[in-house]
């Protein structure tokens, strides 16, 4: 074997190279063919399961294909879905009650959540232990969830109201946290944010984590503030984490479906009716197949555009 | 630094009131926020009228009532009818036959449980090895594009379920997937798998890849290098993968009340729809939440150490 060695090769460079030489199987498959067996399965699970439907989804949401009238011919009708549900100020309604419900569980739950990792960062005796126990809510399901809540919030016989009456004096059975139009959007809220306050938690502990003590103690020998300390450390420091749990925060709620649609399913009338739900009944109740298709293309390019500015604003973050 | 922990004002320590403080607060907030779930495990012991007591009860006599409810179907007979009956032999025959009913045979629950189980661990299995092999190959050879099939993994899993649930319909029904194990675990599967070729090309990047390379060297083909060197190493990561795949699949509920209706539904789509005579019987839902919901709580503190990793798919390492 001759190795044609160029002038200014560095040592490292041939060491590189050896090690790749060396690295090479004798015997056996080779590297190459073992990187695609090994993804190719998972890619074509992926196409079949993800991809291939969505495409058929595409195609049908220019259709006027309905289910419940499977004997009518499938036409094709250009662009009427979208159109359809671009004008539909029910549909805007929908989108503007999804919107409301992501931003106030978002910020409900940044605010919990921040203000409980500041707290165990102090790292009291049992932190650990309670930390877990906060951490459950999450890890349920959400339709059990949403299920459960629905006894606990029953006007009569359910404890939540029991409590509130007992603090406020407010009679436990003249309200009805699912039932009535001003309260059912905030019930759902008030549920979600049980639940998911621990997540953001969790991350922002991680964040606070990272940032190593001589930071504050180099704020300390400056005498910044505490107050100071805060805002011009913590805060920075934390911010990618936070934001990412803001994504991911966000972009699940968006397509909330399970639990609201086990503690309301949308009502009272459509109160708590989220865009999940409307897609719901207009595919599975209504199978209004072709103009679901539409919605549901909509429900990702919007899904996926949020997705996108968040990651560049995330790597914004962490860049500075 | 040791002079600067032992001052009163170190950051690192935190003043033993400030720390009370913090403790007293959290403490209150974890016992406000985990009240709800011992309401429903306390629930899971009322008799049906104190379930639905006003005011609510807190302090009750225990029954297994629900439990009876939750695993048999009952009829409700005359008093006469059920004194003309040979003595009940079983505590459950006893206790149901107090309410004039007899019991008239096994309820759903236990197959509605084993299809839990079967599409769990079914779609756990496929989509850990899915994953583990993916996974090391991002992690140990130059894939072209390897990012955009990364992002591309993971973007299928952030597609809303309900949105994806339409054309699976339509194709399931082409294929007679609706309704069956195999479609189930095909689907969850899917969806874990995004989640378990980024956690293990986590855990995976982590093992150095010098011990490889020494097996290479020593002769082991890659595939040897991979099942005697890596995957020992990767034990624990592959573990606490399984465990959030299984979790996903355990509490997932947009796609089995779209896709199963019956012989495949999971438990889910079911604990809802546990009625008793006028209207949900609550004893017999809660004491079906509380055995949903204890393998999670076990799963919960045994993963404790991964949970962050698992929630932000690899991305967040601790």
């Amino acid at each position: 074997m001759t190795a044609i060695i160029h002038p200014d090769s560095s040592v490292d460079r041939v060491a590189a190279q050896t090690s790749f030489r060396v690295a090479k199987p004798v015997r056996g498959l080779s590297d190459r063919a073992i990187a695609w067996l090994f993804v190719t399965p998972t890619i074509a699970l992926l196409l079949a399961i993800n991809i291939f439907p969505l495409i058929w989804m595409i195609r049908l949401s220019f259709t006027s294909l309905n289910l419940s009238m499977s004997y009518l011919p499938m036409r094709f009708v250009g662009l009427d879905n979208y159109i359809d549900i671009l004008t539909d100020e029910d549909v805007w309604y929908r989108l503007q009650a999804t919107a409301r419900f992501v931003i106030s569980t978002v910020a409900l739950q940044v605010f919990i959540g921040f203000g409980l990792a500041l707290l165990i960062n102090r790292q009291f005796r049992s932190h650990s232990f309670w930390t877990t126990i906060i951490l459950l809510p999450m890890m349920l399901s959400p339709a059990v969830v949403g299920n459960f809540w629905t006894l606990l919030l029953q006007p009569q016989i359910g404890p939540f109201n029991y409590v509130v009456g007992l603090f406020t004096g407010i009679a436990p059975s003249s309200f009805s946290m699912t039932g009535e139009v001003a309260l059912a959007p905030w019930t759902i809220v008030l549920v979600d944010t049980w639940m998911w306050a621990p997540y953001v938690m969790l991350i922002c502990l991680a964040g606070l984590r990272s940032i190593p003590d001589y930071i504050y103690e180099a704020a300390e020998v400056d005498r910044a503030s505490h107050w100071r300390q805060f805002w011009s450390i913590t805060v920075p420091m934390v911010m990618p984490f936070l934001m990412l749990a803001v994504l991911f925060r966000a972009i699940e709620n968006f397509k909330m479906f399970d639990m609201v649609n086990l503690l309301t399913s949308g009502g009272p009338g459509s109160t708590t009716e989220l865009v999940s739900i409307t897609l719901k009944r207009a595919a599975f109740e209504k199978w209004r197949t072709g103009y679901s298709s539409a919605l549901a293309i909509i429900l990702f390019v919007t899904v996926f555009g949020a997705a996108n500015i968040y990651v560049k604003t995330l790597n914004r973050v962490k860049q500075r | 630094m040791t002079a600067a922990k032992s001052t009163a004002h170190s950051i690192v320590e935190a003043s033993s009131r400030v720390k009370m403080f913090a403790a007293a607060i959290v403490i209150l907030y974890a016992v406000t926020a985990i009240a709800p779930l011992l309401w429903i495990v306390a629930t899971a012991f009322k008799s049906q009228s104190d379930a639905i007591a006003y005011p609510p009860k807190a302090v009750f006599q225990p029954t297994l009532e629900g439990y009876v409810d939750l695993f048999t179907v009952r009829t409700r007979q005359t008093p006469d009818f059920i004194a003309s009956l040979p003595p009940a032999t079983t505590w459950y025959d006893k206790l149901v036959r107090k309410h004039d009913m007899v019991i008239a045979g096994p309820s759903k629950v236990v197959p509605r449980f084993i299809n839990s189980l079967v599409v769990g661990f079914g779609s756990t299995f496929l989509a850990v090895l899915l994953g583990t092999l993916s996974a090391y190959a991002f992690s140990r050879f130059r894939i072209p594009l390897a990012d955009d099939l990364l992002f591309f993994i993971l973007s299928t899993r952030m597609m809303p379920p309900v949105a994806v649930a339409i054309p699976i319909y339509l194709m399931y029904r082409q294929l007679n997937l609706t309704d069956t194990w195999t479609g189930m675990i095909l689907l969850y599967t899917a969806v874990n798998v995004s989640l378990a070729v980024w956690l293990l090309k986590g855990f995976i990047d982590e093992i150095p890849r010098e011990y490889e390379e020494a097996a290479l060297v020593d002769g082991y083909t890659r595939l040897q290098a991979l099942r005697k060197v890596v995957l020992p190493q990767a034990v624990t990561g592959i573990a606490a993968t399984a465990i959030f795949c299984l979790i996903f699949s355990w509490n997932e509920y947009a796609f089995a009340v779209l896709l199963t209706s019956g012989d495949a539904q999971t438990m889910p789509p079911f604990i809802p729809f546990i009625i008793g005579e006028g209207g949900q019987d609550w004893p017999a839902v809660a004491a079906a939440t509380t055995l949903f919901v204890i393998p999670i709580v076990l799963f919960t503190i045994l993963l404790r150490r991964h949970l962050l990793r698992g929630i932000t798919f690899g991305a967040v390492r601790k």
